[in-house]
């Protein structure tokens, strides 16, 4: 037995599931940093020995690339839905060039910090809090770039067309979140408790 | 699955042919992305752990039916009552809740899956091994060599008793580990929850329209959504802390173990409301049809659930009344808690309303509804006692509160998980669970979870404190703690009961047919077991009760609605 069609909406148009399940996913990811975000905040200051935040130095160059990373990524997502391959693969490289970049001024501030001042994770609270909130998000570009690189891998395969468009976007939603919270991160730990 | 056929071209010796079969029929369970599959796998893997977790709150109680008792070790106690809250938390209550979404969800909203059907397989496997990786930690957590065994921080594991000078071992990672795979698990099916009910409804099946079940659940879903979340990125902590020497919980590098508490609280209280949203789902498809009434209320029954989700996310520190917050602190989560009450005070009503002047059919889901009902307004009147801070302070810790949670997690949410098996098992297996059996079950049950628990209100009046191991026979608590126990006997018989009633159903139950309940949502409308497709035609609804306009054409729903 089944129900008989009794009335048809040729309006019915459900969203996009793909878009749906993302946005769902950032926001539990967004609980997961306010947790940090909070945690951060609440120990500013409250290390009862060892360096203070005075000792970090601001990451502009770096953060301006991540934060351009968003530009170009739109750019990519314009391209695609309009079906010109080349200029996608153009601005999608150019993205991924720029998350490289962010995460290579990462490794290079951690490796200053920790092996010419001595200041680790277990160095203090402070540098419990800071690697863990800073490690956590330099993690979420690292899945990122993951995402990037397959689809760049696909797209130099030539697998990749217009019809794939509305996927893309979906990852790029997912690389707009990890630079939304760059700015969290940037304004909390390098402005605010600076 | 039996309709499947063996590609053997040649006839095999029977005996292999039938071990062919097996290991094919194994097989598709283990590689299945259907959501039917995956909702009786998640069910199956909640009961296994509701009895062994159910033998160890047994085992607490020997412990306890007598002072000075030495059933088990001290330390074996404490892995007891950690193990039992775990276990009963993230390996029963959850699974169980999301089988039944799982299974349900799609059939009644007229959809072929869910959206991400190998993510949801994914996050079957991946709840399902955090579950194993707890039960490990009894060989792996260093158990074999004597040092620490399972998990024993209690499952709430409050800091500085989880650092690494206080819990040597590897017992207490096992703990934090499983619940941060679970965690993900639990994450990727309310993921999939969210985006099934957005995503895949079928053809006039509107908001307002959905079966208030598939709303309960969405809710559960967001609420899930950032209830778990917080917990993994507190066990990320913890664990920051025990293996790379962080100092996030460590009070003399500046840490706060009262952070942990608040961590731990901003999950640990909606998690209250992940569990109780989906037996409140359960109750509002079951009352209305043994009711033979439509449900009373529709949309304050949405406003109401929507609320309590709400609501919920702002009551986490009355768990801590006691760890001396501001005055303004401990009024705020006064308020705050007691405004819960609102919402669930309007859902008490409605299910009487819907019950009232119906033509009440008191089947087994129905009885098992029905005690629900009064047992979770106990648990809420209850509940508001202990919202008041200086109430709090003179009982928290007691068994009063263990037998307020008791009367949520046992009165409200079990009673429903069992109406909902017998609501829904026809559907699942074709067969009907028999009604002579469910009926001692249902009242050994009730009779045994009183025995215990409305006992238990008065030991924690007494002063009795949770979590210790013995007492001293001049408490004035003996007797009371042997009617406990007892009561807790009378319990696990019926469970038993239950458990034989699955089995012997399985086999030898009566035929159900596709809709033995004259119900009105979508999934009684295909075959019971659903086929793999779910619907040969894709549904079109025009009112919340589907069936009941197909059944009734000249009476249909519609006309009125709107």
């Amino acid at each position: 037995m089944s129900t008989v069609p009794l009335f048809v909406d040729e309006t019915w148009q459900p969203p996009s599931r793909g878009r749906v399940g993302m946005f769902s996913l950032i926001v539990g990811e967004s609980a997961i940093f306010t947790i940090f975000v909070v945690a951060y905040i609440y120990y500013i200051g409250r290390s009862t020995y060892g360096p203070t935040p005075q000792i970090l130095d601001v990451p502009i160059f770096n953060s301006i690339c991540l934060f351009s990373s968003s530009f170009t990524i739109v750019m990519a997502e314009h391209a695609i839905a309009r079906g010109l391959l080349r200029r996608f693969a153009a601005w999608w490289a150019m993205t991924m060039l720029l998350g490289l970049e962010f995460l290579a001024g990462t490794a290079i501030e951690w490796r200053d910090l920790i092996y010419n001042r001595h200041f680790t994770i277990r160095t203090n609270l402070f540098g419990t809090t800071f690697y863990s909130l800073v490690g956590l998000h330099a993690t979420h570009v690292v899945v990122g770039m993951i995402g990037l690189s397959l689809v760049m891998l696909f797209t130099l395969l030539g697998r990749v067309n217009q019809g794939h468009a509305a996927r893309i976007q979906v990852l790029a939603l997912y690389w707009h979140f990890v630079d939304a919270v760059w700015v969290v991160v940037f304004t909390v730990v390098y402005i605010v408790g600076r | 699955m039996a309709d499947q056929t063996l590609p053997i071209s040649a006839p095999l010796p029977d005996a292999e042919a039938q071990r062919a079969t097996r290991l094919e029929w194994l097989h598709s369970w283990v590689v299945t992305v259907d959501h039917k599959k995956l909702g009786i796998l998640y069910v199956v893997y909640a009961l296994f752990f509701l009895l062994v977790a159910g033998a160890e709150a047994i085992a607490i109680r020997i412990q306890l039916a007598w002072p000075n008792l030495h059933f088990v070790s001290p330390e074996v106690y404490d892995e007891l009552f950690t193990m039992h809250g775990t276990t009963m938390v993230f390996l029963v209550g959850m699974p169980i809740l999301f089988g039944f979404a799982n299974y349900l969800v799609p059939l009644m909203i007229g959809a072929r899956d869910m959206a991400f059907p190998r993510l949801n397989a994914f996050s079957f496997w991946l709840t399902a091994f955090g579950g194993l990786l707890l039960y490990f930690s009894i060989v792996g957590g260093f158990g074999l060599y004597g040092m620490g065994n399972a998990p024993d921080v209690g499952w709430w594991a409050y800091a500085p008793l989880t650092a690494k000078a206080f819990t040597p071992g590897h017992n207490t990672d096992y703990w934090a580990l499983a619940l941060i795979v679970s965690g993900f698990g639990t994450l990727g099916t309310a993921i999939n929850i969210i985006a099934t009910v957005a995503s895949m409804r079928c053809r006039g099946m509107t908001l307002m329209r959905m079966p208030l079940f598939v709303w309960l659940m969405l809710i559960v879903s967001v609420l899930t959504l950032v209830t778990i979340t917080p917990l993994t990125a507190a066990q990320i902590m913890l664990l920051i802390d025990r293996y790379l020497g962080g100092h996030f919980f460590d009070a003399q590098a500046g840490g706060s173990p009262i952070v942990w508490m608040h961590f731990f609280w901003i999950f640990g209280h909606p998690e209250v409301y992940v569990l109780v949203l989906p037996a409140f789902a359960i109750a509002n498809e079951v009352i209305p049809v043994f009711s033979r009434k439509a449900v009373f209320g529709y949309p304050a029954m949405v406003a109401a659930s929507v609320g309590i989700c709400f609501v919920s996310l702002t009551v986490w520190a009355h768990h801590m009344f006691t760890v001396g917050m501001t005055s303004v602190g401990n009024t705020f989560f006064v308020l705050s808690t007691m405004t819960v009450g609102i919402p669930t005070g309007i859902k008490i009503f409605n299910w009487l309303a819907t019950m009232w002047g119906g033509r009440i059919r008191f089947a087994t889901p129905m009885l098992f509804s029905t005690a629900f009902v009064f047992q979770f307004l106990l648990a809420g009147l209850t509940g508001i006692m202990l919202s008041v801070a200086p109430w709090d302070w003179q009982l928290h810790n007691s068994y009063f509160v263990i037998a307020h949670f008791h009367y949520v997690l046992v009165g409200a949410i079990v009673f429903c998980i069992f109406a909902a098996i017998y609501y829904w098992y026809p559907k699942v297996t074709g067969r009907m669970l028999s009604e002579t059996l469910g009926k001692w079950h249902f009242w050994l049950f009730l009779i045994g979870f009183h025995i215990t628990f409305d006992t238990m209100h008065f030991v924690g009046l007494l002063g009795m404190p949770r979590s210790i191991y013995t007492y001293e026979p001049d408490r004035g608590w003996n007797t009371l703690n042997l009617i406990i126990s007892l009561g807790g006997f009378v319990q696990a018989i019926a469970v038993l009961l239950f458990a034989w009633n699955l089995i012997y159903s399985y086999l030898r139950g009566e035929r159900a047919g596709a809709d033995p309940w004259d119900a009105w949502t979508l999934e009684w409308s295909t075959p019971s077991p659903p086929p793999d497709y779910n619907f040969a035609v894709d549904p079109v609804v025009r009112s919340r009760r589907p069936l009941w306009d197909l059944k009734h054409p000249h009476d249909p729903d519609w006309k009125y609605e709107q």
